[in-house]
């Protein structure tokens, strides 16, 4: 197992580099997430599934505290998200403390949101300069390497509007490497690209996931999920239905929800 | 399924060359408005009370001059301030932080309220509430007083009238109610961007500063900057109202004394419209080119942006 990293002695050993405890979230009187426990092991892929109002992007964005929970507990490499547990009380991390804390977690959007008044590399290169403070060259010859390891060595001075939909996102993912996570978060990376575009993003994706990031990945790409994910989590009304390996859920689905939503995605 | 010719056994169609659809309204209305801006034109030429000679003769003189230099400075100190305060202000508007969001308020709230030409003649009368400001610890004096001690916190202090001179006086007017609309419209603009783009800085580990900074600001810069185009317009016109503070050396003040002095109001009316006409034209410009500027990654038009790229020697 690998050492826990930070200077902080860690809650639990990093043994996953995601935990989730009992997590709770609601939005108003509205209750999104009843109670989440899953575990994501160093080097894995997880794919998240199910049906829109699930839970499960709001799952994503709770692991990087876009997202405050209300319930349990959520850990990343072995530190607690958003909070820190002093004499079994709770108290708030600062703002500065929580941007440190989504440095090691990288997040790909489905809309990519990239930076529009910036071209793909100053999109890739923002976050190690302003908030690693790298130098200048140095931040620009990772950008560029990063850039070419997804496909857009030759793209490097476009801004977002004069790429594709599978180019902004390819440049989306290159700027969450930037800055070295631990831990990859995807929520619908295809979900709004063109049908002949998703192929490019997954290959990317699938190459991330050979070179050993731990990914989580929102999606509803069976075939990606099948492919590349190590486990499959099928959730539904803010619970986890079903959890296992891919082939497992997807051959036989034990639960009668899983089953019914499989038939209406396969 | 229909099946399709190959494209190249079918020989090319002419080019259409229909007749346009006949326009006759766009002749009229040309017409009219010929006969109409001549008409215009020919009454500025024959009618002697313009007096364009005596135009001529006056509109350059050295206060004149001198009053366009100040009428300048005044537009331009006065959008530096309120720009800049507006920005400030309209960060604390959206904040998290009740306590600033209820003084951004409080200040828009304010400083809208009151007119103009009544904050520049207040401003200018601010020597009869104190002869002296004073800067230091607040209350010194009073709980002194109470305790029976001597203690003097002021760390310095100015007379009223070194520190508001007229200048000073109409400048402040100016900028402070300017910073309640630039608030108002730079709120506009951070709310115009997408909150993805918040939220994607915001994952990449950016502090809330940087995020506002580099992220958010330069983006609401596209909505920011036409109506601070027309505000520097309007402030550049209402600089005439400091004449009340009175501020004696501005632009619209010397062209009515000299009209008044020599008996040619009207003329001097028109040399102030002529002048403020060209002033408004200069900011135009840079009003464009400030734009273009911001305009950076948006838009379909590849020449544009090629041309910016070029510019920021990029690939």
């Amino acid at each position: 197992m690998t050492e826990p990293v930070g200077k902080d002695a860690p809650e639990v050993p990093a043994e996953f580099m995601v935990r989730a405890e009992n997590v709770h979230k609601s939005f108003g009187r509205v209750e999104v997430l009843k109670g989440i426990d899953l575990q994501v092991r160093p080097g894995e892929v997880m794919c998240i599934v199910g049906p829109s109002g699930s839970g499960k992007s709001t799952f994503l964005r709770c692991i990087n505290h876009l997202e405050k929970i209300n319930g349990g507990r959520l850990w990343v490499n072995g530190k607690l998200i958003g909070y820190r547990e002093k004499n079994g009380k709770l108290y708030e991390l600062k703002d500065r403390e929580v941007a440190e804390q989504r440095r090691e977690i990288g997040m790909v959007f489905q809309r990519f949101n990239l930076f529009p008044h910036m071209t793909a590399l100053e999109n890739v290169m923002e976050a190690p300069l302003r908030v690693k403070r790298r130098s200048r060259s140095e931040a620009r010859a990772r950008a560029e390497e990063l850039l070419d390891q997804v496909g857009l060595g030759g793209k490097t001075g476009n801004y977002p509007s004069q790429l594709s939909g599978g180019q902004q996102q390819r440049v989306a993912i290159a700027r969450a490497l930037a800055m070295d996570p631990a831990l990859m978060l995807f929520d619908e990376p295809t979900s709004a690209l063109d049908p002949e575009l998703v192929g490019e993003v997954l290959t990317v994706m699938q190459q991330l996931a050979a070179d050993g990031m731990t990914m989580v990945v929102v999606t509803h790409e069976m075939g990606f999920a099948r492919e590349v994910g190590d486990s499959l989590v099928f959730m539904d009304g803010g619970v986890v239905v079903e959890e296992g390996t891919p082939s497992e859920v997807l051959a036989n689905p034990s639960h009668p929800r899983t089953r019914e939503f499989f038939s209406k995605v396969l | 399924m229909t099946s399709q010719q190959e494209p190249s056994e079918r020989a090319r169609p002419e080019t259409i060359q229909a007749v346009p659809v006949r326009r006759p309204g766009r002749w009229v209305l040309a017409a009219v408005l010929l006969v109409l801006a001549s008409q215009f034109v020919h009454m500025l030429v024959t009618n002697p009370k313009f007096q364009w000679s005596y135009i001529v003769d006056n509109a350059f003189r050295p206060p004149v001059i001198e009053g366009v230099r100040t009428s300048l400075l005044l537009t331009v100190l006065a959008m530096v301030i309120g720009v800049v305060m507006g920005i400030v202000i309209a960060i604390m508007r959206l904040s998290d932080n009740p306590i600033l969001r209820g003084v951004a308020w409080l200040y828009t709230w304010f400083f809208r309220a009151v007119p103009r030409l009544v904050l520049a003649i207040l401003f200018g009368n601010m020597g009869i509430l104190y002869a002296e400001y004073s800067f230091g610890l607040p209350f010194t004096e009073q709980f002194a007083d109470l305790l029976g001690v001597d203690v003097n916190g002021t760390l310095f202090s100015v007379d009223a009238t070194t520190l508001l001179t007229g200048f000073m006086a109409g400048l402040l007017a100016l900028a402070l109610s300017e910073a309640a609309y630039m608030a108002e419209i730079v709120r506009a603009g951070l709310l115009s961007v997408d909150p993805g783009q918040t939220e994607a800085a915001a994952a990449l580990g950016m502090s809330k500063f940087q995020i506002t900074r580099r992220i958010v600001l330069p983006q609401a810069m596209r909505v920011i900057l036409p109506p601070t185009g027309n505000e520097t317009i309007a402030m550049l016109k209402d600089t005439s109202l400091v004449a009340y503070v009175p501020v004696t050396n501005e632009l619209f003040f010397q062209l009515q004394a000299i009209g008044n002095r020599e008996f040619q109001t009207f003329p001097m009316l028109v040399a102030a419209c002529l002048w403020y006409l060209a002033l408004t034209s200069v900011l135009l410009v840079g009003q464009y080119f400030l734009e273009r500027r911001f305009a950076r990654g948006t838009g379909t038009s590849g020449q544009a942006k090629l041309r910016l790229r070029i510019m920021k020697g990029d690939h």
